[in-house]
């Protein structure tokens, strides 16, 4: 009896273990070419229209080209679009549509889909997260919020290889812009046709290199290449897989058992160890972005600039990217990386004093403030949880304990943190910001007063203002660099935030893998790469 | 029995409502939402947003529009992963995660198991110290480091497995994220199982066995282990829980797209309808394996009769 008892238990596990058996395999055929890429995390939507972090633009690039695109070394050059003018004025943008552009199912790239498209993430039932980015072309802000009609948005198609583009102001960086996934075009039979369903494999139709393939939530996205996309006879890889685990010390071990053949992020605390032994698969480049700590400027301390000053000249940022965060990051003596397209960025003035020059500096600084030995100034520090973050705080709480410093460091979580951020309920914060389109106004905006919530610091300089608003109208490139670089000079004369360093790009690259070259936004379309056997 | 079942049934309802409805409030408490992001939604991207999820009604009047909605079968649409509803995320999901979790149930059960009555029947001998060493080990060395380590000796040191991924469900996949998810609960069942069936051995009726002269193999067979189990088997409750959240780590650990994963991640990304999903199915998953525990209580221990 008990046997038996114990025998029916066992038949039934053991049968459910069955029945949930296998689903499916993946094994890729003997000669096709697929390379294996670590994205880092599950997309939010393919919907190019619905998305906007970079790993969903990761794939995305590849499903879909817009008119512009980013070369291999990062470079704005043509995509669907195989010429392009500019009226004298800066504000209106024609673009000549290739011939041989088709969609996935075979149909013509026409200028409809680009009209169609750009009315699409502006219209405010899509609800795009994002419509906010392409704010530049004429009418679209008043789209988005319903004040105007789609069809007063700034984009027309006179015949159907020309699409013509107006802008609210002339934008310097609207060719940046165009190559990001908010500009992508969608196919209006296809999204009419299966409404929210068109996202599925087999009914998306798209105008990349590549097609959709197949999805499976939070285990894989394949893509595969597409027969009809113009360039198709220059497209060698066959098929994309794209991994969105999130752990990247699990995905590293999985590429080192040859798993991957790219990686999009590495752990910090293994930078070391790849340097060492992998050093011909590492890739560090300069990232578009800076990371810096906000200081809330309408509150004391931080109302008083000598005080902001004093702690942005104690710290050693040079120990700090070498010794602390160790990723091959650039200190930031400014707000606007080098490598930032048209643009020469400003920097620190006292950038040329020695560190301990700056400290003796900084003490000055702190008792002009009223702050010394008897009277350290204490200050909450708050971050994000992050290993990264935290070691960085404990870091600089170090270093300023010379200037007579006592700091409270405060972790929330991402989402309490930006809440918290964005209510001003914080006295300095840690922030990251990283550049959808390689321009200086993509930082420089972040502290205008018309930023509002998003302008963390609550700076609100009227001269920095005027700049800023100067620059967004004006069309000489050279002309508007100089008013971008007048605004961070005053920027880092004011100090509402302390940049502390550049981001870099850590990506691993298998020496199988051909045509990959680092570039500032991190961005590379598989169709540019190859695979050697 | 069937009555006995019913009335749990009926009895979990109530209990199912307050874990939903505690879920539901203390969520929307936590600052922070849905689409709080680096770059900042416009005041009217946002409002317009969030008026198509009615998140712009009264916390209580959401409260109900979900309850009518669930009440259809309808969970929502992910706030995250806008591509799919909840539905289809927990759907595509859970398949992988029970696959996972019964094989690495029933592995703890027959290692355990084994492993435990080897020990007892041979106490304090050089195999009962080896065992219970290792046991020992496998409670107090948490998943998250077992897990890695696996995946480094066996995945890229000797190459013998992959070191993580799915692979479409195939075997060689899911051998190690099963082992390192079943490895805490064999060391339990081993302890569990070695204790009671010693225990068991001493008493009486065993001793009434052996005097009737059964052979070694039918008396520990028969009745020994039958009663040996019973611990064991109401160890089962906690140890499906215990499954369930050592999925959460190791399916992060392994890249496994099953829904432990969601546990978290729904939680950090203000996911609402998410979290709400999850935390409802799991909370009928753990009810129903409750009840059909007690129920195999029933079937080992005559002593236990339902009515």
């Amino acid at each position: 009896m008990a046997h038996s008892a114990i025998r029916r238990v066992a038949r039934v596990l053991a049968a459910a273990v069955i029945l949930a058996g296998p689903i499916g395999k993946l094994t890729p055929a003997a000669a096709e070419k697929v390379l294996r890429i670590a994205n880092m995390a599950e997309p939010e939507s393919l919907d190019p229209h619905k998305t906007s972090t970079v790993p969903e633009s990761n794939i995305l690039r590849n499903l879909f080209e817009g008119l512009m695109v980013l070369d291999p070394s990062g470079n704005v050059a043509v995509g669907v679009a195989e010429s392009f003018s500019i009226s004298e004025d800066g504000l209106t943008y024609t673009f000549r549509l290739r011939g041989r552009a088709k969609w996935s199912n075979g149909e013509p790239v026409t200028a409809g889909d680009f009209v169609y498209s750009l009315r699409r993430i502006e219209d405010p039932k899509t609800r795009s997260q994002y419509a906010e980015v392409l704010y530049p072309i004429k009418n679209a802000q008043e789209v988005n919020t319903g004040k105007a009609a789609l069809t007063e948005l700034g984009v027309a198609a006179p015949d159907a290889r020309t699409v013509e583009i107006t802008l609210k102001a002339p934008t310097p960086y609207f060719l940046q812009l165009l190559t990001h996934t908010s500009s992508l075009p969608v196919n209006e039979k296809t999204v009419a046709r299966f409404g929210e369903e068109w996202l599925k494999p087999g009914n998306m139709v798209s105008n990349g290199a590549y097609m959709l393939d197949d999805v499976k939530p939070n285990s894989h996205i394949r893509i595969v290449k597409n027969p009809n996309y113009w360039d198709a006879a220059k497209v060698t890889i066959d098929a994309v897989l794209f991994d969105p685990s999130e752990d990247s010390a699990a995905v590293l071990k999985r590429y080192r058992a040859g798993e991957f053949d790219i990686l999009r992020d590495l752990p910090n605390d293994q930078l070391g160890w790849l340097r060492q032994n992998m050093p011909k698969e590492l890739h560090i480049a300069p990232y578009a972005g800076v990371y810096f700590y906000a200081f809330n400027t309408t509150k004391p301390p931080f109302n008083d600039k000598r005080v902001r000053l004093a702690l942005n000249m104690a710290i050693n940022r040079e120990i700090l990217v070498e010794r602390i965060s160790a990723a091959g990051e650039l200190p930031a003596y400014g707000f606007v990386p080098d490598g930032t397209a048209n643009y020469t960025p400003r920097r620190v003035p006292w950038r040329t004093m020695s560190q301990s020059e700056r400290e003796a500096a900084a003490q000055k600084l702190m008792s002009e403030s009223g702050y010394g030995p008897n009277k350290p100034l204490q200050f909450q520090l708050s971050y994000n949880t992050s290993e990264n973050h935290k070691r960085i705080a404990i870091a600089l709480a170090a270093m300023w304990k010379k200037v007579n410093v006592s700091v409270e460091l405060v972790n929330t979580e991402f989402k309490v943190h930006l809440n918290n951020m964005r209510v001003g309920n914080f006295q300095m914060g840690r922030e990251g910001w990283i550049v959808d389109y390689n321009d200086a106004q993509g930082y420089l905006f972040l502290l205008q007063t018309s930023t509002k919530q998003q302008n963390f610091s609550r700076f609100s300089n009227p001269e920095y203002d005027r700049l800023m608003d100067e620059a967004s109208f004006t069309a000489d490139a050279r002309k508007r660099a100089a008013l971008l670089e007048q605004a961070e000079g005053i920027l880092l004369e004011d100090l509402p935030v302390m940049p502390i360093y550049f981001y870099v790009s850590k990506s691993l690259v298998s020496t199988k893998v051909r045509g990959w070259q680092d570039n500032p936004l991190n961005a590379h379309y598989v169709r540019d790469l190859s695979l050697a056997d | 029995m069937w009555r006995y079942s019913l009335r749990r049934l009926a009895g979990a309802i109530p209990t199912l409502f307050i874990v939903m409805t505690a879920a539901f409030f203390m969520m929307r408490l936590a600052p922070g939402g849905p689409f709080d992001r680096d770059r900042m939604l416009t005041p009217e991207i946002e409002a317009n947003i969030r008026k198509a999820y009615n998140l712009d009604e009264p916390l209580v009047v959401q409260y109900g529009i979900y309850l009518s909605k669930l009440f259809r079968g309808d969970l929502g649409p992910s706030f995250k992963y806008q591509d799919y509803t909840v539905v289809e995320l927990i759907g595509n999901g859970f398949p992988v995660s029970f696959r996972i979790g019964i094989t690495a149930i029933v592995l703890a059960l027959i290692v355990g198991g084994a492993f435990g009555i080897l020990a007892a029947l041979r106490q304090n001998s050089l195999i009962d110290h080896a065992v219970m060493a290792v046991a020992m080990i496998g409670i107090t060395v948490p998943n998250f480091v077992m897990a890695p380590l696996m995946a480094l000796i066996i995945g890229v040191w000797l190459r013998l497995l992959p070191a993580g991924g799915y692979g479409g469900g195939s075997l060689r996949n899911l051998i190690l994220p099963t082992i390192a998810l079943a490895l805490p609960q064999v060391a339990y069942v081993a302890r569990l199982t070695r204790a009671s069936m010693i225990e068991v051995l001493r008493s009486n009726y065993i001793r009434t066995a052996r005097a009737k002269g059964l052979p070694g193999r039918l008396v520990v067979g028969r009745h020994a282990l039958r009663a040996a189990f019973l611990p064991v088997v109401s160890y089962l409750g906690p140890a499906i829980a215990g499954i369930i959240t050592g999925s959460v780590v190791i399916e992060t650990i392994f890249g496994i797209p099953g829904i432990g994963r969601y546990f978290v991640q729904g939680a950090l990304n203000r996911d609402y309808t998410l979290v709400m999903g999850v935390v409802i199915f799991y909370g009928s998953l753990i009810i129903m394996l409750n009840l059909l525990v007690d129920l195999a209580y029933g079937l080992l221990d005559p002593k236990i009769r339902y009515d």
